[in-house]
């Protein structure tokens, strides 16, 4: 131990950091980090996107800067219950989220479009091709329960502007309506809210995006991202493992862990969209802070065997120093692209550069700190990787 | 001698470098907005004077065009303009009128040098290019349930035929058939014929309150099998569908077990999308009616080839032996011993028994084989266009053939003119109805702008991602930097090259995924030059530090590639649509950042040291 007194021990060239002095410090802050993230998932929950929840989502642009106030009110009066709308890249751009159905969407949109027709009396029917005679291609059918004639008049002047193919309005009995329309219910559902947002507004409105995602899409989806991080955790423990050594791998998979969780509490915390792209962005992020701890523990490896007479925090130290420099310059270059991403790369992509800007600091950062510390709390020592010849000769024998 | 490649290796990379250039190269050029003109029927020849006509009516409304190709069965037109696009799309569907099928296009500018070489450009994912996307379940459940009830309704009539009295013989709501019989003999009986009969079901035997029951489940595997059917039929038939909308690129995949994606590039108009993919043609097998039969029992059909003003016809019965939902495969072959083209046909285990029942008392007597479309027709009979859109039904004849024995599931036709005639007959039969029924559970449609500024963007972050990088590694390693920075822009060369060669379709995470490449990319240099650096520290010579530094950063390299390459392969297989885009390009990219940065960049730094007497690094 005499030895690291020395302003340059076991053949550094530049002064040793003493990373692990302040391990405890790092412990405290990354459980701090852990607890806020952990406690925001559980209290506030993750605001998940449209791919994750299903929903109907409408992008449109005005002409003018859209007055979100005025939208949003037009909206609700026009029949929209829990309706998301925020702009999305330009003043100019808005985004439309609700979870409500379609159907029930039209039904509310059309009793406020149509005077003295109340929602109960509509049905809306979507039909498949064939299994209606009056559709053989298929599409929409609205069936309006109605005694006035009046009523009729006013169905007809909301709707033959709306631009539906195939638009028909028949008198079935005395009291119904039928309204026929080949288009199916996402094209009037995205014909009427155009409308609707028309009318809030005296530019013209382009509609750009439309989606809609049924619900058991997105339990599926949600499902199976949540085993794919599992399964990318599994994998790459087994691999580590493998590599190196058991401790190694469990040292990495709890740096990774800390990683997620932090990433994902950032978007819980601040209430940020969590859709498909973050998704894969949480996992890019596995992979880079992967990256960076192999880096890591490949060299305390190389130090265990190499400075046979150092002790683990010596060992430790001397390699996080030697990999330092490697570590910042790594996470600078990425992080200047992420840069570039977030705010030159477009609206779709905001969240999904946020996460990985987020994932590399907290990845740089627990590659020094957390995986070492848990190769230290389970005493790593030079005895768990004597076995160097044997392993080097199946080194060689990997492509 | 240290630190020099052999010949053969630089001639490598050179070779590689060259590749990558050259299959990126298609890349450059943009394609042109364009209209595609196609026949209804693939029989419809589109020559030079379909072509004039089409070309007129754009020169009359003044739409510009410079381009125009046939090759017989397609013609393509590029314009000048991408927002004359619709329009002109519009003008010539009304002048060609409905046995055209006139969609968007963009033709490919790649020249032909290029061309020859498989070079192709990129594919642009639905969020680069606009269009529509669809995601549609099959609804294998009800395959499942009309299967089981089809046993159920076959079991019966055997018992029936054997003596064997049964209480009840139903379907349960969870697909299971179950006997009842008052006693133990019958039951035994009528198991033994059930489990003879059914090999893909098992049948167990149960006693209960004096009732002797019989329980039959199918077998898990053919439950699968099933249902992989189902789904591969709806594939095909959806392939054959949109193929008819004459889209650039479509996409119809399966995802998952019973899901279909489909994306059709370049299409705004979802109505019409839609109602191409839900489109239904239909068959049904009917018999020619007697001559002496009543006109009430017969009705007459036209055939489907009728040409010119000579309209065949025949009449057939009114009640059809079988529908298309029957056929299960329809092949163009020629007859082993005579070696005329024939088409054979096999119908499923139901269809068979209704088709022997019907043929085996009718030998001799002609089948007719009707083929039925749902058509939407936008003018009358004299070509005049109609004010709205009419919705009929067609229905014609397209074989017509005796009866020469008794038919079963298995059957053939033969007398046919010309191979490509019973190719274009196993079409239709195969294009019939589909096998499970469909719901869509997700769509969305992406405008053209939006594509358009989506694209604009990604370049951008990516020039300005690549440049900042350049810079920072030029300032830090120097010389080193110089190389690193050679092998970075390769790499993105390479990337793309890749990208192409594959035709994998570039989407705007994909794009993120090479933005972050790019960042990543650096990193293997970035360890090979720390420990450069370190060697030199350690008092090595310049070329021996060179040498030791690359070689000693390598399996931390590998290492540290390799896990994020599980990654990127996990995230492929968990991802959709665009996620698998960006998981694509991570993936290719950390392969080729493993190429460029360790053997590029030593190609470059053994050229500029190797071999020298060397006193001081520029690192």
């Amino acid at each position: 131990m005499g030895e690291s007194k020395n302003k340059h021990p076991y053949g550094l060239k530049s002064p040793m950091i003493n990373f692990m002095k302040q391990r405890f410090v790092a412990i405290t802050f990354s459980a701090l980090l852990l607890l806020v993230s952990l406690g925001s998932i559980v209290i506030n929950g993750l605001q998940f996107g449209l791919d994750f929840t299903g929903g109907l989502q409408v992008e449109a642009q005005f002409d003018e800067p859209a007055n979100l106030v005025r939208v949003r009110e037009t909206l609700e009066t026009n029949g929209f219950k829990n309706v998301v709308a925020v702009n999305f890249g330009s003043d100019k751009d808005i985004k439309i989220t609700t979870q409500q159905d379609r159907s029930e969407l039209i039904t509310a949109q059309l009793a406020v479009l149509v005077e003295s027709l109340s929602a109960e009396s509509i049905s809306v029917t979507q039909v498949d091709s064939r299994s209606d005679d009056r559709l053989p291609n298929g599409g929409l059918i609205i069936e309006v329960v109605s005694g006035s004639q009046e009523v009729l008049t006013n169905i007809d002047t909301a709707l033959s502007d709306l631009g539906l193919t195939g638009y028909s309005l028949t008198n079935i009995e005395d009291n119904k309506f039928s309204v026929l329309s080949e288009d199916g219910i996402q094209v009037v559902a995205e014909k009427l809210t155009k409308k609707t947002l028309e009318s809030s507004t005296d530019s013209g409105v382009i509609i750009k995006r439309t989606e809609f995602v049924g619900p058991q899409v997105g339990d599926e989806l949600r499902d199976q991202g949540g085993l794919g991080l599992l399964f990318a955790l599994a994998v790459v423990m087994i691999y580590v493992a493998l590599r190196f050594q058991i401790k190694f791998s469990v040292g990495a998979v709890a740096a990774l862990a800390h990683d997620v969780i932090i990433v994902v509490g950032f978007f819980s915390l601040f209430r940020l969209d969590f859709d498909l792209t973050v998704l894969a962005a949480v996992l890019a992020v596995i992979g880079y802070s992967l990256n960076d701890t192999i880096v890591v523990c490949d060299r305390i490896r190389e130090n265990f065997r190499k400075l046979r007479n150092a002790g683990p925090i010596d060992v430790i130290n001397v390699s996080l120093t030697q990999t330092l420099g490697r570590t910042l310059v790594t996470s600078l270059t990425t992080l200047l692209v992420l840069l570039a991403l977030f705010f030159f790369g477009g609206e779709l992509i905001h969240a999904f550069s946020i996460a990985l800007i987020i994932g590399i600091v907290i990845g740089t950062y627990s590659s020094v700190y957390v995986a070492a510390n848990v190769l230290l709390f389970m005493h790593i020592t030079k005895e768990d990787l004597m076995t160097p010849e044997k392993e080097g000769a199946e080194l060689d024998g990997m492509p | 001698m240290l630190n020099r490649y052999p010949l053969w290796k630089n001639l490598l990379v050179l070779c590689v470098v060259i590749l990558g250039l050259l299959y990126s190269a298609a890349n450059l050029y943009s394609p042109d907005p364009a209209v595609q003109i196609s026949g209804v029927s693939s029989t419809l020849e589109i020559n030079s004077s379909t072509l004039k006509r089409a070309t007129s009516v754009l020169k009359k409304n003044n739409i510009k065009f410079f381009d125009e190709t046939t090759n017989g069965t397609s013609a393509l037109i590029r314009l000048q303009d991408q927002g004359d696009q619709l329009r002109a799309k519009e003008v010539i569907k009304d002048v060609l009128g409905d046995d055209y099928i006139v969609a968007l296009n963009l033709a490919p500018t790649t020249p032909d040098w290029l061309d020859g070489l498989g070079a192709s450009p990129m594919k642009l994912g639905l969020d680069l290019s606009g269009g529509v996307h669809f995601l549609m379940e099959v609804d294998t459940g009800s395959v499942i349930t009309a299967r089981v009830e089809s046993v159920t309704d076959i079991a019966k009539s055997e018992l029936r035929r054997a003596r064997i009295r049964y209480k009840s013989v139903v379907t349960t709501q969870d697909n299971r058939i179950v006997a009842r019989f008052t006693n133990e003999e019958a039951r035994d009986r009528a198991a033994s014929i059930m489990r003879g009969q059914n090999p893909q079901f098992s049948f167990t035997t149960d006693t209960e309150n004096d009732q002797f029951i019989i329980e039959g489940a199918m077998l898990e595997q053919e439950v699968l099998l099933l249902e992989r059917y189902a789904v591969d039929q709806n594939l095909t038939t959806l392939r054959n569908r949109v193929n008819e909308l004459g889209v650039s690129e479509p996409i119809v995949q399966r995802q998952g077990s019973n899901r279909i994606v489909v994306e059709l590039p370049g299409v705004q108009d979802t109505a019409e999308a839609k109602r191409i993919i839900g489109k239904t043609a239909n068959l049904e097998f009917r018999l020619e009616a007697e001559p002496s039969a009543l006109s009430s029992s017969k009705e007459e059909f036209e055939f489907r080839d009728s040409e010119g003003g000579l309209t065949r016809t025949a009449f057939l019965e009114r009640t059809p032996i079988i529908t298309g939902d029957s056929v299960t495969g329809a092949q163009a072959s020629f007859d082993s011993q005579t070696s005329l083209p024939q088409v054979n046909i096999d119908l499923s285990s139901e269809g068979g028994n209704k088709m022997f029942r019907s043929t085996v008392k009718n030998v001799g007597r002609n089948l007719g084989v009707l083929f039925i479309e749902y058509k939407t027709q936008t003018r009358d009979a004299e070509g005049n266009k109609l004010e709205k859109p009419r919705q009929l039904i067609e229905k014609k004849i397209i074989s017509l053939a005796t009866i020469q024995s008794a038919l079963n599931a298995q059957f053939r036709t033969t007398g046919l003119g010309s191979s490509a005639e019973a190719s274009e007959l196993a079409l239709l039969l195969r294009s019939g109805a589909l096998a499970a029924p469909m719901q869509f559970v997700q769509e969305s449609t992406i405008g053209p702008s939006l594509g358009a500024e989506n694209i604009a963007l990604g370049v951008k972050s990516v020039q300005i991602g690549l440049f900042l990088v350049l810079v920072f590694m030029l300032v830090f390693y120097k010389v080193f930097g110089i190389a690193a920075n050679i092998a970075l822009s390769v790499n993105l060369v390479l990337l793309v090259a890749i990208m192409s060669l594959f035709g994998a379709t570039l989407t705007l995470p994909g794009i993120a995924g090479i933005v972050l490449t790019v960042g990543m990319a650096v990193d293997a240099n970035v360890l090979i030059f720390s420990r450069i650096k370190e060697e030199l520290a350690n008092g090595l010579s310049p070329q021996q530090a060179i040498n030791s530094g690359f070689d000693r950063a390598f399996t931390t390299i590998l290492d540290a590639n390799i896990t994020t390459l599980i990654v990127a392969l996990i995230l492929y297989g968990v991802g959709t649509g665009s996620v698998k885009g960006f998981a694509v390009t991570l993936a290719i990219g950390i392969v080729t950042s493993m190429f460029t940065a360790i053997v590029g960049t030593r190609s470059i730094i053994n050229l500029i040291y190797g071999g020298r007497a060397v006193k001081k690094l520029w690192i």
